[in-house]
């Protein structure tokens, strides 16, 4: 038990000091603009210690561009969610093959407005749309028999069998757009100009402040793991068969 | 003369990647209001594609169903069905599994009636403790006592059994198959069961059909089962009835069999 809590603990730990020394040794070596992993921590730490200070809409601490980050990636997953799940449930019961009308979505909604939430919305959903669509047509025969032998009205049979059975598929397709909407918020935010993680990242690339692009990759990495956990537990919970 | 349930000539053809399979070769079948009939074959013969037909699931190549006047086209409750699989929905407690069947067919039920008649019918098949568990929570043969309170609450003129019980270990089964003679000597609901077990028609059925061994599976003379009501599983197979049933399905269906083999 205590070996194996070691060495859960242990491994991590030895892969976090290689990539640290790894990177140590590159940024004295080869990448001479590349901060040392303690210079990125001297210039970065006002950031991290104190993660609600604000000198300018683009001079903050992390905790707030993270922040700004997430309400906007809030903002455009919803959409994505609102918008992925009834196309997927439509393609699931369409006999159409869902990839079939991917290519046509997106030349419907490419040319609209390129706003940072729309962005998300749109590169977003498709995990959404075709997991649920996919969710939908593997339905087993025997739940939808059942719902045939008892003549389910339409709405039935859709509240009682369909919605709930295809349930764990729609989740699976949520925590990946979860995963895809964080990832999008840097080139949403970049496009904009947008104060969050990813104008962050953009505005010190910018000014050649490298060790806060650092801090920036790594606050998108560590808060990416952190909503995809949160998700996954979410996404167990509907694991009803 | 019209009987209650009549099945005529029904063929059915699956398409399958090497070439059409012809399951069934025109089964004639006819039953009357009350009766327990069951079907036995070898396993793969086309019981199941038989029951897909009567309850309306899939549609037949060529030849006629009708029960009570009225010619089978589409699925619908007044032909329950109780699926080899259970077919339980895994997201609903056992009383919910039961009253959407309740709700089928009593769209305009109050509240309290509603909860009335679908507890009558986990009682019936003795589920009562278990009635807000979910199915993962069952064992096998509680399972299929939700699938069988669920297949009688839709209250059908014809209940269908495909292989109810086959998936239960031999002691579940035979409980099962009591519990089943129980009800049905207290309801007398229409019943088609289909099973491979032999012994398991003869203690349940008025008649039974032998099945061939597909391909173009036809039904073979009913054997009518001669042992008095109600019937009791002990002292069953020493009857001559009993025997004279049994030596007749088995020779029909080995004589089958060799002819394929």
């Amino acid at each position: 038990m205590s070996s194996r809590l070691g060495a859960r603990l242990l491994l991590p730990f030895l892969g976090l000091t290689a990539v640290l020394l790894l990177w140590a040794v590159v940024s004295q070596t080869v990448a001479a603009d590349l901060p040392s992993p303690w210079k990125t921590w001297l210039e970065s730490k006002r950031y991290i210690l104190e993660p609600f200070f604000k000198d300018g809409e683009m001079n903050q601490g992390i905790g707030r561009l993270a922040f700004y980050s997430l309400v906007r990636v809030a903002k455009g997953y919803l959409l994505a969610l609102a918008i992925g799940t009834p196309i997927g449930f439509f393609l699931g019961l369409s006999r159409i093959s869902p990839l079939a009308w991917l290519p046509l979505g997106l030349v419907v909604f490419q040319r609209s407005e390129p706003a940072a939430i729309f962005t998300i919305a749109l590169c977003a959903m498709w995990p959404t749309v075709i997991n649920t669509a996919v969710g939908v047509r593997g339905i087993s025969q025997d739940y939808l028999n059942v719902g045939r032998v008892l003549k389910l009205s339409k709405l039935k049979m859709m509240t009682k069998i369909i919605i709930p059975a295809s349930l764990p598929y729609v989740f699976t397709g949520y925590r990946l757009s979860l995963g895809i909407a964080w990832l999008v918020i840097v080139a949403a935010e970049m496009l904009t100009g947008t104060p969050g993680v990813g104008g962050f990242l953009w505005q010190e690339y910018n000014s050649l402040v490298y060790s806060h692009i650092i801090l920036s990759v790594i606050t998108i990495g560590a808060i990416g793991f952190i909503l995809d956990r949160l998700m996954g537990l979410v996404e167990s919970r509907f694991k009803t068969t | 003369m019209s009987h209650y349930l009549e099945v005529r000539g029904l063929e059915k053809t699956f398409r399958a990647a090497t070439g059409p399979v012809r399951v069934l070769g025109g089964v004639d079948l006819s039953l009357e209001d009350g009766e327990f009939v069951a079907i036995v074959g070898y396993s793969g013969s086309g019981k199941t594609t038989l029951v897909s037909l009567i309850a309306g699931l899939i549609a037949s190549d060529a030849g006629t169903i009708v029960l009570d006047g009225a010619v089978v086209t589409e699925p619908g409750p007044e032909r329950g069905i109780v699926f080899q699989q259970y077919s339980l929905l895994p997201w609903m407690s056992v009383y919910d599994n039961v009253a959407l069947a309740v709700d089928a067919v009593n769209p305009g039920l109050s509240g309290a009636e509603r909860r009335r008649v679908t507890e009558e019918f986990i009682a019936l098949v003795n589920l009562s403790e278990a009635t807000w568990k979910r199915p993962r929570e069952l064992s096998g043969g509680m399972l299929q006592r939700v699938a069988v309170a669920r297949g009688l609450a839709m209250r059908p003129k014809l209940l269908l059994m495909d292989e109810p019980f086959s998936a239960l270990d031999a002691l579940t089964r035979a409980t099962l198959q009591d519990e089943l003679l129980r009800i049905w000597g207290e309801r007398r609901s229409t019943v088609i069961m289909v099973t491979n077990d032999v012994d398991e028609a003869i203690l349940l059925a008025d008649r039974i059909y032998p099945m061939t061994p597909g391909p173009g599976a036809v039904l073979g003379p009913a054997i009518e089962v001669g042992l008095e009501r109600p019937r009791h599983r002990r002292h069953m197979s020493l009857t001559p009835a009993y025997q004279k049933a049994r030596q007749g399905i088995v020779e029909f269906l080995r004589a089958c069999r060799r002819g394929w083999a």
